[in-house]
């Protein structure tokens, strides 16, 4: 009836596309992804076609051949005959264990030194401001190397064990330059592995879970859930009575008696280093390179990681403090029931960001002959076949894979202590 | 604006790969420089000397082979490569050949797609341990904690060796010969291992030589030689018989020395072939004439390489051995010049 109301509607036009702003954003941003698309796609084929031109087609059969060559520290079975994933997978354990140990002690020592930091004694708050201010601004592989120099050159040499001019500590642990050997425990009665992946791939993947670990584990584990349970019903007691029964010794014995009790039942008892031959055999043999690794990364990231403490300690106002005190609680109360809890919430996002680095950093490994991922994935196997484009390739998804990994667990845990909004 | 740079950059690069892959000789007369891959540094192959020119053996065939092409011995780009970085390097056209003691195998050669021209050194890989450890033979070895190179062959033979002999042992796996020596003295190995050759002149850079010995055994069979890639026969013919020139020479008794004389003719057919004063086989190699006459008169005849960089007047002090000319008992030996 009346299309009075509505302006004459335009047909449209193509010129639209430019002139029109209704139109002009969206145009632009086709077009920018049509160019990026291309770009990649071009530059994909021309590797691709200058690969063939080497003769080199892309092609990752090589993992499932034999690797050839040995690896010093393995967390599970391997040897020279095994395939080239089955190194990587050495490798990529590797890789892990000294992420995970670093990320745990860099963590410890970054608490430490933040909070200590913050201290009044000013002695000691200027030497945590030394400790991180020397560690946080030298670049960490120098770091890896001064130590891996120090620890290959300064500690004795197996052989003068033998000769007395050195001797262990405790009769149980000895260090060498070619690294620490410490006691490792051992089960008599053993109740054996459970194997996994045995026959897939040509046995790239397959590992042993022990089964001693698994019982103690679950034991363990048990006597702490049994001993909140105790504690639950010490707090409805407390509750409803205002008297709190004293439960310590019933929460210590539930989780340790039970765990005695296996270890003993398994046959517990622990391998100490002897010095056979050329080197000192049987227990844990921690490695120059692993621990020159380990420590180097572990005391560079605690310096960032003192300074994120600080920063969310001090982000909380002086006010919570003081009504915390005027409320009565004590001081070691404060930091864990009041202040803590606030600054976790600052400092678990860039708290992230360092564990993803000091992961991402453990790639140095090379520079000490740690064999990590990237030594031997990245390293001899790709040297041995000449499959850099494969193998450097896999490295990138291996390190995405792990990086994504933490940031997932991280922003979860994140999510769990953030504050609450209602 | 900037994205048509980056893109133009781009293509620029993939053309400069895709001409990299087509004519290295003419690429190397249009730099009018060679650049040769070698070694990081081991005495007597490839180091470079107080006044940082690199000298050695390794460097002799760089050299013999930048006279013949480019007229100039000293028109080289020396690019240190690593165990590990030496067949990318090659592979993807930052050098026009190595000289880096590289072991012909068959996977290099068929596999990674290389081609080995000759062979400049026969070798095999042993051990050295100190004296004092009193170890005399490598079957002693069991348990030992060993310095080897990461991305050699070495690694592959040692792995073959401690199994096929039932012991076991502690690879210590390093990057450079530099840092496998500093290891080897800081005693955070028993023993080093790598090509008798390296080991004898890694031993002769030792403040103490006499305190460490060569284990007799010798595990495996490492012929050293230059190496192209794989697909331009014309650099690789070039470098082939710019090696085999070095090796007639010796043969044929052409020394840097007396080189001016035979040039200008003599009453051997070979010789005049090989100086130029017969028929035109540089010509055929798309070079002049007088190419093998720069290459030998360089650095001298294999022979003469061999004494002055690594022989037994030298501090490295390699016997000839199989080294030595076909006629002497040797294994060295080139296709004649006909």
């Amino acid at each position: 009836m009346s299309s009075m109301t509505d302006a004459p509607k335009e047909p449209f036009r193509l010129s639209m596309l430019i002139y029109d702003s209704r139109f002009r954003a969206i145009t632009i941003q086709v077009v920018a992804l049509i160019a990026f698309i291309a770009g990649v796609a071009w530059i994909v084929n021309n590797t691709i076609q200058n690969l063939e031109a080497l003769g080199k087609t892309p092609d990752f059969g090589f993992l499932l051949k034999p690797a050839g060559y040995d690896i010093n520290q393995r967390l599970i079975e391997y040897n020279s005959q095994m395939t080239h994933a089955r190194a990587a997978f050495v490798g990529l354990l590797n890789t892990l264990l000294v992420a995970a140990l670093g990320c745990a002690l860099a963590t410890i020592i970054g608490i430490f030194v933040g909070v200590l930091r913050l201290s009044k004694n000013w002695l000691v708050g200027r030497l945590m401001t030394v400790y991180v201010e020397t560690l946080r601004n030298v670049p960490v592989l120098l770091w890896i190397v001064f130590l891996m120099a120090i620890i290959s050159e300064v500690p004795p040499k197996p052989a003068d064990f033998r000769s007395g001019k050195a001797q262990m500590l405790f009769d149980s642990i000895a260090i060498t330059n070619r690294g620490i050997y410490i006691p490792e425990p051992l089960f008599s009665r053993s109740l054996g592995d459970i194997t996994v992946l045995k026959g897939v791939l040509n046995d790239s993947f397959y590992f042993s879970i022990s089964l001693d670990l698994i019982v103690l584990l679950a034991v363990f584990l048990g006597g702490l859930i049994i001993s909140g349970l105790i504690k639950r019903r010490a707090d409805r007691i407390q509750e409803a009575t205002g008297e709190r029964p004293t439960t310590w010794y019933l929460r210590l014995g539930v989780v340790i008696l039970p765990t005695l009790i296996v270890l003993y039942l398994l046959g517990f008892h622990l391998g100490f280093p002897q010095l056979k031959g050329f080197n000192f055999k049987g227990g844990i043999h921690l490695r120059n390179s692993f621990v020159a690794l380990w420590i180097a990364l572990s005391l560079y990231t605690a310096a960032f990681i003192a300074e994120i403490v600080r920063s969310g300690i001090m982000a909380i106002s002086k006010g919570q403090t003081e009504a915390a005190a005027a409320l009565g609680l004590r001081s070691g109360k404060i930091m864990s029931l009041v202040i803590l809890p606030q600054a976790l919430r600052i400092i678990i996002p860039p708290l992230i960001s360092q564990y993803l680095n000091l992961t991402k950093n453990t790639s140095l490994a090379i520079a000490v002959g740690y064999m990590d991922i990237t030594g031997t994935l990245g390293g001899i196997t790709l040297n041995q076949t000449g499959r850099e484009l494969e193998c450097i390739l896999l490295l990138m998804l291996i390190y995405l894979t792990i990086s994504l990994s933490i940031s997932s667990v991280m922003n979860w845990y994140n999510e769990r202590v953030k504050l609450m909004e209602r | 604006m900037k994205k048509t740079v980056f893109f133009g950059a781009l293509a620029v690069a993939g053309m400069a790969a895709g001409v990299a892959a087509a004519g290295t000789l003419d690429d190397v007369k249009a730099r009018g420089k060679l650049n040769c891959g070698v070694s990081t540094g081991l005495v007597g192959f490839a180091a470079p000397d107080a006044n940082g020119n690199w000298e050695g053996f390794d460097v002799g065939v760089c050299r013999a082979v930048a006279a013949a092409v480019l007229g100039d011995p000293t028109a080289i780009e020396f690019v240190p490569t690593t165990g590990k970085t030496r067949f990318t390097a090659l592979a993807s056209g930052e050098v026009d050949m190595l000289a880096r003691n590289t072991t012909w195998t068959f996977t290099r050669d068929v596999d990674l797609k290389f081609e080995f021209v000759g062979i400049n050194y026969y070798d095999g890989q042993g051990f050295m341990v100190p004296k004092s450890l009193g170890v005399t033979s490598a079957k002693e070895l069991d348990g030992a904690t060993i310095c080897i190179q990461t991305g050699t062959t070495t690694e592959l033979n040692l792995a073959d060796f401690f199994r096929a002999n039932n012991m076991t042992y502690e690879p210590v796996p390093i990057e450079t010969n530099a840092e496998a020596q500093q290891q080897y003295l800081a005693g955070a190995c028993d023993v080093l291992t790598t090509d008798a050759s390296g080991l004898a002149a890694t031993r002769a850079s030792f403040e103490n030589p006499q305190d460490h010995i060569i284990l007799p055994e010798i595990i495996s069979k490492e012929p050293l030689g230059p190496l192209v890639r794989h697909g331009d026969q014309q650099w690789g013919d070039l470098v082939r018989w710019t090696l085999n020139a070095l090796i007639s020479a010796e043969e044929l008794g052409i020394t840097s020395a007396n080189i001016d004389e035979l040039a200008k003719g003599t009453k051997n057919p070979e010789i005049n072939r090989i100086l130029g004063t017969e028929g035109d086989l540089g010509g055929m190699l798309g070079l002049d004439k007088q190419w093998a006459y720069r290459a030998i008169k360089t650095g001298g005849n294999y022979g003469e390489l061999f004494e002055k960089n690594i022989g037994e007047n030298t501090p490295i002090g390699l016997a000839r051995g199989l080294n030595a000319q076909w006629k002497d008992g040797g294994l060295i030996y080139s296709p004649p010049f006909r």
